[in-house]
C-alpha cells in the first residue's frame, strides 16, 4: 500500500508527516513496552541474586524423589524433567478421554433439546441450565469430595454395576482388553487388512471418478477391513485379545483397569460441564441448517444418506467445528484444576517440582510453554479446517 | 384525514391470530406419545425423574440443614467482625439504593430488577432468622424504595441522568474503601482474605470493572493499522487466553514479588485481583472486538468526512456502537469471572468454597459435605442465572443482529 | 497560489488496489460554484476518485490540489481538507446513535469547537433547508430512506464546506424517494455550491450539470458540456454508454 513514487514535490515538515508519524507512534509504543518489561526483568535478577539464585535449567536433570501414582511408568528416582513429562502425558490423557467422552454427552444432550418429546426436551434444558450456572470447581469438589470420597462404599462392600465395574472410595474397575501372546500374528492381519483396505478405497475412489458416479467408497474399504480382521481372528492360534475382569482380593481388586478417584470425578466433572456447552454449540448447528435446503436437497432428487452427507453435514460442521474446538480447549485448559483434587496433571508436577526446588520462574515458564504450544497447535489446525471449508465454500 | 382513513382500513381487515387451545389429551400425544419411540422416552425419563426426585427428596429431608444458618455469616462474610457488619449492611443498601434509583428513571428491564430484588428481601425477612437479621433485610427493600421515588421525580432532569452514571461508578471504589476501612476515619477491617462469598461478589465486580477500560484498550490496539501496536497487543490477548487462570493465580502468588521492587510487596488479595483482571482484560478485548468488527466501514468514512479525528471517531462514533453491541457478552463475562473466583481458594484466600473447608474440618459438623456443597451451588446457581436471564433480555431489548 | 487556476485541481492521478489499476492518470480541473456529474458504468474508478478528494483513499501518483492546498501525507493538510469538502455517501452513513440533530450538530461542536446551543441551532437551520426541521429529535433508523439522506446532507453542509461531493446519492433510495433527494440537491446548486455528484440520474445531470465527465476502465473518457455530451457525444464508449442508460 505503499506510494510507488512519492507525489509531493515540496516537503512536508516531519511531525507533520502521516507516514512519519505512523513510524514514531510504533517506536514510542515499543520502547515504552520494552521499558516495561526491562524493568520487571531488572527487578527480578536484583530479587534472585538476594535469594542467591539464577535462572538455569539444570534441575531438571536431578532426582525427583517424590511418587506420581498414575500414568506412565516412572519411579521417584527418575528425574525431575521425567516427571513433569509424566505430567504433561496425563493431561492429554484426561483431555482426550474427555474430550471423547463429553462430545458424546453434548452430542446426545443437543439433539434431546430438540427432541419432538416434551419431558426428553425440557430434561436437557434442565441439564444445561444446571450445570452451565454452577462454578466447575464446585463440581469438580462436589464429584471428588462429596460422591467419590464420602458416598462411595470401601472396596470390601463395592457397588457392582452390570459388566463388572466396581465403584469404590479407591477408584473405579473395569474390564479391559489386554494383548495376548497371539497378538503377533494377528498384527499382521491388521497391517495386511489396513494396506488393501487402502488399495481398495483408492481404486473405487478412481473408478468412481471416472464413471462420473456417486457412491460411498469408505463403505467398501470398510466392509473388507472387517472382513480380513474377522479371518485373521479366526485363523490365529488362541484368542489375540484376551478380556482381565477385576477380581476382588484379601485387600483390594487385581485385573480389569484401574481409574483412580481423582482421575474418575476430574473425567466426570470435566466432561459433564464441558457437555452443557456442546450440547448448546450441537443444537444451534442443527439449527443452522435450514430445513429448506434440505428440501431443496431431496426435491433435486438425493438419497436421505446422500443429503445428509452431501448438503447437510458439511454446513452443519462449519457451524459446529470452531466452537466446538474452543471447548476441546477448555477443557484441556481446565483440567489444570486436577490439582485441587489430587490429579497429577502438568500443573500439579510443576507446582510440586517448584515446592521440592524453589525453582519458580523456570517452573512458571515451563507450565505456560506446555499449556501455549497446546493452544497453538489447536489454532494451527482449526486455521487449516477454516482456510479448506473456505475453498470448498467458493 | 388521509392518513386516517388509510390507518383506519389497515385496523378494520387486520384479524387477531387464531387462537389455539390443545385438549390436554392431544398435548400428551402429540408431545410425548406421538410414536413408540417417544413413548419409550417418556417412560425412561419419567423413570428417571422419579428416581432423582425421590432421591433428592429423601435426602434432603434427612439432610442436617443447620449447618447452613449456624455458619451462614461465616460463609457469607467470612471472619469479618460481627461489631462492623453495618458497613457491609451499608453497601448493599447503596446498590439496593442505586438499583431503586435507577429503575425509577428508567422502568423497563431494570424495573423489574429492582423490583425482584426488593421483593426477595422482603420473602427472606419473613424466613426465620433472627429478629436483627430481618430488620436489616427489610431495610433493602425501603433504600430500594427510596431510591425509586427519588429516581422517578427526577426523572427528566438532565443532570439527574449524569448523577446517576457518577454515582454508580463512584459507589465501586465507595464501597471497596468503606469495606476495608480508611485510616483514621473507619478502623480498617484486619485479615481481608478471610471473608467468605464477600470475596467472590468483590473479585467478580472489581475484576470487570478494572478489566473493562484496558480491555477496550486492548482491542483497539489489535484493530490498530501500526503493526508494532497490533502485534503486542495480539501477543498480550493470545497468550493470556492460551493458559488457565490457574497457571495464572500460582503465578501471582509465587512470581510476582520476583517482578517488583522489594519496596512493593502487594498482598494476597490485591494479588488475586490484579491476576483476575488481566486474565479478564483479554477475553474482554476480544469481546470487544467483536463489537467493533461489527461496526461498518462506512461509518469510519462519514465521521472522517465530516472532519473528525481517529481519536474522536473512536470515542464519538465507534465504541457508543460496539459497546452496546457486546453488553450480553460482557455480562456472560461477568458470569464466568464470578464463577472462577472459586479458583482464589488454590493460593489460600478463604472464599465462599475454601471457607467451607474450615467447617467440613469442624468436628461439629462432620458429614455435612453435601450439604454444604449443594448450598454453594445453589447460591452460585440462583445469581448466575437470574444474570444470564438478565442478560438475554438486554439481548432482546437491543435487538442485536438487526441494524 | 494555485486559486485562480481552480478550486480543484487534479493532475495524472494515478491509485492501485494492489495490482489494480484503478485510475490510470486522471487530469481535470474545477472552477469555484461549478457543478460537475461524473457517470460511468460500474467499477470505472468514478467513486475512488471523488474519495481520493478528501483522503478517504490516497492517491498513489500525480497531484490533487484543493483550494490551493495539496493533498499530501502531512496531517495538517488532510485535516484542512476534510473541514473544507463536504462528501454524502450512496449508503447514508449517518450515525445510528444519534438523533438527526445530533449527527448534523456533532462535527460543528466537536472539531469546529463551537458553542453547543450555536451549533444546535445552526443545525437546525440545516434541517430546515433540507426540508425536515420535525424530525430533529428521532433516530436515523426511524427515519426513510429519503429522510436519512437528507440529514447526511445537512451533515455536511453544517461544517460550511467549499465542496460537496455526491457518491451515488440515490442509488440506495425506492424511487418514489429520489426526488426529495434531487430537490435538495438542485437548491444547493442554484445556491453556487461547488459540487462533483457521481450519478446515473441523466435528467438531473442534464439539467444541473455544467459538465459532464465520462469515466471507463479508469480513464477519463469524455469531458463535455450537458448539450454536447447527450446529443453529440465525441466517444464510441460514451454513445454505448448512453444507449445502455438511456433505453431499458
Amino acid at each position: 500500500m505503499l506510494s510507488k513514487k512519492v507525489s509531493s514535490s515540496h516537503s512536508v515538515p516531519f511531525w507533520r508527516d502521516v507516514r512519519v508519524l505512523r513510524v514514531m507512534g510504533q517506536v514510542v509504543f515499543l520502547v515504552i513496552i520494552a521499558a516495561g518489561i526491562l524493568w520487571l526483568l531488572n527487578n527480578l535478577q536484583v530479587n534472585l541474586r538476594a535469594c542467591g539464585l539464577r535462572i538455569s535449567f539444570n534441575f531438571l536433570r536431578n532426582t525427583a524423589g517424590f511418587p506420581i501414582s498414575e500414568g506412565l511408568r516412572y519411579n521417584p528416582t527418575d528425574v525431575h524433567g521425567y516427571a513433569f513429562w509424566v505430567g504433561i502425558v496425563n493431561t492429554i490423557r484426561i483431555s482426550l478421554i474427555g474430550i471423547a467422552l463429553t462430545t458424546i454427552i453434548g452430542t446426545v444432550v443437543g439433539i434431546a433439546r430438540l427432541s419432538s418429546n416434551w419431558l426428553v426436551k425440557k430434561l436437557a434444558g434442565l441439564y444445561v441450565e444446571v450445570v452451565r450456572n454452577i462454578p466447575l470447581l464446585v463440581q469438580l469438589f462436589f464429584w471428588y469430595f462429596a460422591v467419590m470420597l464420602t458416598a462411595l462404599p470401601m472396596v470390601k462392600n463395592s457397588i457392582r454395576l452390570p459388566g463388572s465395574i466396581y465403584l469404590t472410595r479407591r477408584g473405579v474397575y473395569l474390564p479391559w482388553i489386554t494383548l495376548a501372546e497371539s497378538f503377533g500374528t494377528w498384527a499382521w492381519y491388521i497391517i495386511g487388512g489396513l494396506v488393501v483396505a487402502i488399495a481398495v478405497y483408492v481404486f473405487r475412489r478412481i473408478q468412481l471418478k471416472r464413471a462420473e458416479r456417486p457412491g460411498f467408497p469408505i463403505i467398501w474399504a470398510g466392509t473388507i477391513l472387517i472382513l480380513i480382521l474377522g479371518a485373521g481372528w479366526f485363523l490365529t492360534p488362541g484368542n489375540p485379545l484376551a478380556l482381565t475382569i477385576p477380581v476382588l482380593k484379601r485387600f483390594n481388586f487385581e485385573g480389569g483397569l484401574w481409574l483412580s478417584t481423582s482421575f474418575t470425578s476430574l473425567l466426570i466433572g470435566l466432561s459433564v460441564y464441558t457437555g452443557a456447552f456442546i450440547a448448546e454449540i450441537v443444537r444451534a448447528g442443527i439449527l443452522a441448517i435450514s430445513r429448506g435446503q434440505t428440501e431443496a436437497a431431496r426435491a433435486v432428487g438425493l438419497k436421505k444418506a446422500h443429503v445428509l452427507r452431501l448438503v447437510v453435514l458439511p454446513q452443519a460442521l462449519r457451524v459446529i467445528i470452531p466452537p466446538l474446538a474452543s471447548q476441546y480447549l477448555n477443557l484441556t485448559k481446565n483440567s489444570s484444576l486436577a490439582i485441587l483434587i489430587g490429579y497429577y496433571d502438568l500443573m500439579n508436577v510443576g507446582t510440586t517440582i517448584f515446592n521440592q526446588t524453589g525453582r519458580a520462574v523456570e517452573m512458571i515458564m515451563l507450565i505456560m510453554a506446555s499449556y501455549l504450544t497446546m493452544s497453538l497447535l489447536t489454532s494451527l489446525l482449526m486455521n487449516y479446517y477454516n482456510r479448506r471449508m473456505k475453498l470448498v465454500e467458493r | 384525514m388521509d392518513e386516517n382513513q388509510l390507518a383506519g382500513y389497515a385496523d378494520k381487515n387486520q384479524l387477531p391470530p387464531p387462537s389455539e387451545r390443545i385438549p390436554a389429551i392431544r398435548w400428551l400425544k402429540q408431545n410425548l406419545f406421538s410414536s413408540w419411540f417417544n413413548a419409550i422416552l417418556t417412560i425412561v425419563s419419567t423413570a428417571l425423574i422419579m428416581t432423582i426426585v425421590f432421591g433428592l427428596l429423601r435426602w434432603a429431608l434427612e439432610a442436617r440443614w443447620e449447618v447452613i444458618p449456624a455458619n451462614l455469616k461465616l460463609l457469607l462474610v467470612g471472619t469479618y467482625p460481627v461489631e462492623h457488619l453495618w458497613r457491609v449492611w451499608a453497601v448493599v443498601y447503596l446498590v439496593a439504593f442505586l438499583l431503586g434509583f435507577s429503575s425509577g428513571a428508567h422502568g423497563g428491564l431494570m424495573r423489574r430488577v429492582s423490583t425482584t430484588a426488593a421483593l426477595v428481601s422482603v420473602v427472606l425477612a419473613v424466613l426465620p432468622f433472627p429478629w436483627g437479621t430481618r430488620g436489616w433485610l427489610l431495610g433493602i427493600a425501603v433504600a430500594a424504595a427510596a431510591g425509586f421515588g427519588l429516581g422517578y421525580l427526577g426523572k427528566g432532569i438532565r443532570w439527574c441522568k449524569r448523577l446517576e452514571i457518577a454515582s454508580w461508578i463512584l459507589s465501586f471504589p465507595i464501597s471497596l474503601i468503606f469495606l476495608n476501612g480508611v485510616g483514621g476515619i473507619l478502623p480498617v477491617i484486619k485479615g481481608r482474605t478471610m471473608w467468605g462469598f464477600m470475596l467472590n461478589l468483590i473479585g467478580a465486580v472489581v475484576g470487570i470493572g478494572l478489566s473493562f477500560p484496558v480491555g477496550v484498550l486492548l482491542a483497539l490496539g489489535r484493530r490498530s493499522r501500526l503493526p508494532a501496536i497490533r502485534l503486542v497487543c495480539t501477543a498480550y490477548i493470545e497468550i493470556i487466553r492460551g493458559v488457565p487462570l490457574i497457571s495464572l493465580l500460582f503465578m501471582a502468588s509465587i512470581m510476582l514479588q520476583l517482578l517488583l521492587p522489594a519496596s512493593v510487596r502487594p498482598d494476597l488479595l490485591i494479588r488475586a485481583m490484579l491476576t483476575i483482571t488481566a486474565f479478564s482484560a483479554a477475553y474482554m478485548a476480544e469481546n470487544v472486538r467483536g463489537g467493533l468488527q461489527a461496526i461498518p466501514q462506512g461509518q469510519y468514512e462519514a465521521a472522517y468526512a465530516v472532519g473528525l479525528n481517529r481519536a474522536l471517531t473512536t470515542i464519538l462514533i465507534i465504541l457508543p456502537q460496539a459497546l452496546r453491541i457486546v453488553i450480553p457478552a460482557i455480562v456472560g463475562q461477568f458470569i464466568a469471572l464470578f464463577m472462577d473466583t472459586t479458583l482464589f481458594g488454590f493460593i489460600a484466600i478463604l472464599e465462599l468454597l475454601n471457607i467451607t473447608r474450615s467447617i467440613m474440618g469442624n468436628l461439629e459438623w462432620r458429614g455435612t459435605i453435601f450439604e454444604l456443597y449443594v448450598f454453594i451451588g445453589i447460591v452460585f446457581w440462583i445469581l448466575c442465572y437470574s444474570m444470564s436471564y438478565v442478560s438475554r433480555r438486554i439481548e432482546k431489548t437491543l435487538g442485536v443482529g438487526e441494524r | 497560489m494555485t486559486n485562480d487556476e481552480g478550486i480543484i485541481i487534479y493532475r495524472d492521478v494515478h491509485k492501485w488496489y494492489g495490482d489494480f489499476h484503478v485510475l490510470r492518470g486522471i487530469t481535470f480541473t474545477m472552477q469555484k460554484g461549478e457543478v460537475v456529474v461524473i457517470c460511468g458504468p460500474s467499477g470505472s474508478g468514478k467513486s475512488t476518485c471523488i474519495r481520493t478528494i478528501n483522503r478517504l483513499e490516497e492517491h498513489q501518483r500525480g497531484q490533487i490540489i484543493v483550494d490551493g492546498i495539496e493533498l499530501t501525507n502531512d496531517l495538517r493538510n488532510i485535516e484542512a481538507i476534510r473541514r473544507e469538502v463536504g462528501i454524502v455517501f450512496q449508503q447514508f452513513n449517518l450515525f445510528p446513535h444519534l438523533t438527526a440533530l445530533q449527527n448534523v450538530s456533532l462535527a460543528p461542536f466537536w472539531v469546529l469547537k463551537m458553542r453547543k446551543s450555536k451549533a444546535e441551532e445552526a443545525a437546525m437551520k440545516l434541517l430546515e433547508r433540507v426540508g425536515i426541521p420535525e424530525q430533529a429529535q428521532k433516530y436515523p433508523a426511524q427515519l426513510s430512506g429519503g429522510q436519512q439522506q437528507r440529514v447526511a446532507i445537512a451533515r455536511a453542509l453544517a461544517m460550511t464546506p467549499k465542496i460537496m461531493l455526491f457518491d451515488e446519492p440515490t442509488s440506495a433510495l425506492d424511487p418514489e424517494m429520489i426526488k426529495e433527494v434531487l430537490d435538495v440537491m438542485r437548491n444547493l446548486a442554484r445556491s453556487g455550491m461547488t459540487m462533483i455528484v457521481i450519478t446515473h440520474e441523466m435528467g438531473f445531470a442534464r439539467e444541473v450539470a455544467d459538465r459532464i465527465i465520462f469515466f471507463d476502465y479508469g480513464q477519463l473518457v469524455e469531458e463535455n458540456t450537458p448539450e454536447e455530451f447527450f446529443h453529440n457525444p465525441k466517444h464510441e464508449r460514451t454513445k454505448l454508454f448512453l444507449s445502455q442508460i438511456l433505453d431499458y
